[in-house]
């Protein structure tokens, strides 16, 4: 990316921090496939990358390179929000290379020496082994100073510039994120306290904070791409953070069914649980509809007719990624968890690939897509166009991406199913139930399906990349 | 002139938001404490005592440990040295665990230890699930102590049964078949699906064995449902 039309410096910091994230995000979706092709021939690259490294890779590289480009798109749009050059740039610049240094260690442990004897070193230096945070306790702390770093220049600049509703939340937001890794810290012999506390990052991190967050992104881009009017927006933003917060840190409850913890979760974790869908998709609507209905009045005021009107979308690509975020947020994190959030169901769903095909478009459809969008905001200002048009390649890379997760979503949820019908509900959850399950036609034949739309998938991060770094040389945007 | 109302006043949406998260989190946080007290481990005494806890100490291993319904909670449970015919535990019949049932706290809580961070310096959860949670590649480990698999008629025993140069069966046990097994898990043909050779050692499998017969005795609300129970049920019938 050629950084010629950006004069601020917190923006383009931003941009390292997202081709970082694009980076990782391209490794994540090739460990995801070698897993998926794992499945489907079991003895692909066995002892030499197992599953077990290969998911690790595929889960680490989406967690960090999601926390990246949300650092990236916080830089990105604090000038904007503030009025001021970003404090502690810097610092900023150091922490990158910081954090980009120590994930490349962290992989090449990961992939060169994958596990270690049964001690402390191990914790310490290879893996922590718990899923989503295997990071070792030096990588942990490491993130701990990184992001508090980060903490800092947010709310130094928060402090001196102009305070927007966006920049208060993310404040709010960003201190909780970084103060919840602190709960994954430590060790214990007790399996039901290690998980009580683990799900604190886990599900706080992505079920409350990084909902939040999206929230924030969510109304700083129908500010910047289609003009949205700042009042209704954060108004939308305060109503999203009650009712997220509301239902998302007492929906925790679903992660404490049966784990040892007592019965009581199983109600607060089913009430506050099924509300979490409700905020999803209310912003998003709302503000469109607010602003259709202002857009509406302008126009009949200024006697302007329909075939004569013009698109405010100032971003196409950027825009259609937003809009898939609203909906894929509402249908992956939304529908897909409230399938089985509710005990009576979990009990026989909790631990099979439903929870997978839950995690694939959640994932996706809250987080990827909005900063993928984040990105595209991005690369308008460095090349400095004026309007980003739809090319084949964003068209192509929106397309084969959504579907080919959305297959991934279907396939899984099929196995899913088979899962809980024969291992689970007939033969009683066992060693033979497990393997009836796996063998099952639906189930390998969803595993096949799976793979060639984690292929799909990958062919459209392709487009992606290209899209995204042809972008300055492609003639049809707006300058 | 506007027209103003409340609800679209953003005064107050972030006062709501500010009360509301704080509310939620003071509910979490008084549940969290209510929560560890009730899981926090037991000890010897509490077993020796009959005390009922959620989270066994790690003696527990000396103990006969099964999981059967229980009539007022509707739902299995662990049931330790014994059931009483209801589902509960009696806390008196033993069973021997590598060959002793006079594991003393020290000990136990040594080899507890030494599972737990073995589970986590082996990447079990990235293939396995433990109390449900992990990834879905390798069966549940939650009750797999319990698996008719490794029982004294299940395939897993007979498969790492040992023999002597005469061709007879040497005396062989649950603990030691899952030892074994963990020890060289490719070298036995499960299933297409093999366990890598993770290079576990005898100790640590050892501590493996004593953390997968604890974590068996951990009260999980009857997760998972009928566990074992359904042998030979084939397509539901």
């Amino acid at each position: 990316m050629a950084n010629n039309h950006l004069t601020s410096e917190s923006k383009q910091l931003a941009t390292w921090y997202f081709t970082f994230a694009a980076i990782l995000f391209g490794a994540q979706l090739l460990f995801g496939l070698v897993a998926a092709i794992q499945y489907v021939m079991p003895g692909f690259l066995y002892g030499i990358l197992d599953f077990s490294i290969a998911r690790i890779l595929h889960i680490n590289a989406l967690v960090v390179w999601m926390v990246f480009a949300m650092f990236g798109a916080v830089y990105w749009l604090l000038p904007d929000e503030t009025g001021i050059e970003t404090i502690g740039i810097k610092i900023g610049k150091l922490l990158f290379w910081i954090f980009a240094a120590a994930i490349v260690v962290v992989v090449l442990v990961y992939l060169f020496i994958q596990v270690g004897p049964a001690d402390e070193t191990t914790i310490w230096f290879i893996t922590e082994g718990r899923e989503y945070i295997e990071a070792p306790r030096w990588a942990d702390w490491g993130i701990v100073v990184v992001a508090l770093g980060f903490v800092a220049n947010l709310f130094l600049t928060g402090i001196k510039g102009r305070q927007t509703g966006i920049v208060t939340v993310l404040m709010a937001d960003m201190i909780a994120f970084a103060g919840l890794y602190l709960a994954g810290m430590f060790f214990t012999d007790n399996i039901s306290i290690d998980q009580y506390w683990w799900w604190w990052v886990i599900h706080l991190w992505v079920e409350a904070t990084w909902e939040v967050y999206v929230g924030a992104i969510a109304a700083y881009g129908l500010i910047t791409m289609i003009g949205a009017h700042r009042k209704v927006v954060e108004m939308w933003l305060w109503i999203e953070v009650a009712m997220l917060f509301g239902s998302g840190i007492l929906g925790l409850g679903h992660h404490y069914f049966w784990i040892g913890t007592p019965e009581y979760w199983w109600e607060i974790g089913a009430l506050f649980s099924a509300l979490e869908p409700l905020p999803l998709v209310a912003m998003f609507i709302h503000v469109l509809y607010d602003w259709g209905k202002t857009q509406g009045a302008e126009m009949a005021k200024e006697g302007t007719d329909e075939d004569n009107v013009k698109s405010v979308v100032n971003n196409k690509p950027a825009f259609t990624w937003f809009v898939l975020n609203a909906f894929g947020n509402f249908l992956g994190a939304g529908i897909w968890g409230f399938f089985h959030t509710l005990p009576q169901v979990n009990l026989y769903t909790h631990g099979t690939q439903f929870t997978s095909a839950h995690g694939h478009l959640a994932f996706f459809g809250a987080y990827a897509t909005i900063l993928i969008g984040m990105m595209y905001i991005a690369v308008q200002g460095t090349n400095g166009i004026k309007v980003m048009k739809n090319t084949k390649a964003s068209i192509w890379a929106v397309s084969m991406i959504t579907g080919g997760v959305i297959g991934m979503t279907i396939a899984l949820t099929i196995a899913g199913y088979v899962q809980v019908l024969i291992s689970r509900a007939q033969m009683g959850a066992t060693w033979a139930a497990y393997f009836d399950g796996q063998s099952g036609l639906w189930f390998t034949q969803a595993m096949d399906w799976r793979l060639i739309m984690g292929v799909v998938t990958f062919i459209g991060f392709l487009f992606l990349a290209k899209d995204l770094l042809t972008t300055g040389k492609n003639p049809v945007h707006e300058r | 002139m506007a027209n103003k109302s409340v609800w679209s006043d953003n005064r107050f949406w972030r006062r709501s938001a500010t009360w509301v998260t704080g509310f939620a989190s003071v509910l979490l946080i008084w549940l969290t404490f209510d929560t560890s007290a009730q899981i926090a481990m037991g000890n010897d005494q509490d077993l020796k005592d009959g005390v009922v806890k959620r989270v066994p100490g790690p003696t527990v291993i000396n103990y006969k440990i099964t999981y059967e319904m229980n009539s007022k909670r509707g739902h299995e449970v662990p049931v330790i040295g014994g059931n009483d015919g209801n589902g509960n535990s009696l806390f008196q019949e033993k069973e021997k665990f590598f060959g002793r049932d006079d594991w003393s706290e020290e000990e136990a809580g040594k080899l507890l230890h030494l599972g737990k961070l073995a589970s986590q310096a082996k990447n079990c959860m990235d293939c396995h699930t433990l109390l449900g949670n992990g990834a879905y590649y390798a069966p549940d480990l939650t009750k797999s102590w319990l698996d008719p698999a490794w029982g004294p008629d299940g395939t897993m025993q007979a498969m790492t049964q040992p023999y002597d140069k005469d061709g007879n069966p040497l005396p062989w046990s649950k603990e030691e078949a899952m030892a074994a097994f963990l020890q060289h898990p490719d070298q036995y043909a499960t299933h297409a699906r093999m366990m890598p050779d993770l290079g576990i050692t005898k100790e640590e499998a050892i501590g493996l064995v004593a953390f997968l017969k604890h974590m068996s005795s951990i009260d999980t609300n009857g997760f998972p449902r009928n566990f074992g129970r359904m042998q030979g049920a084939v397509n539901g019938k």
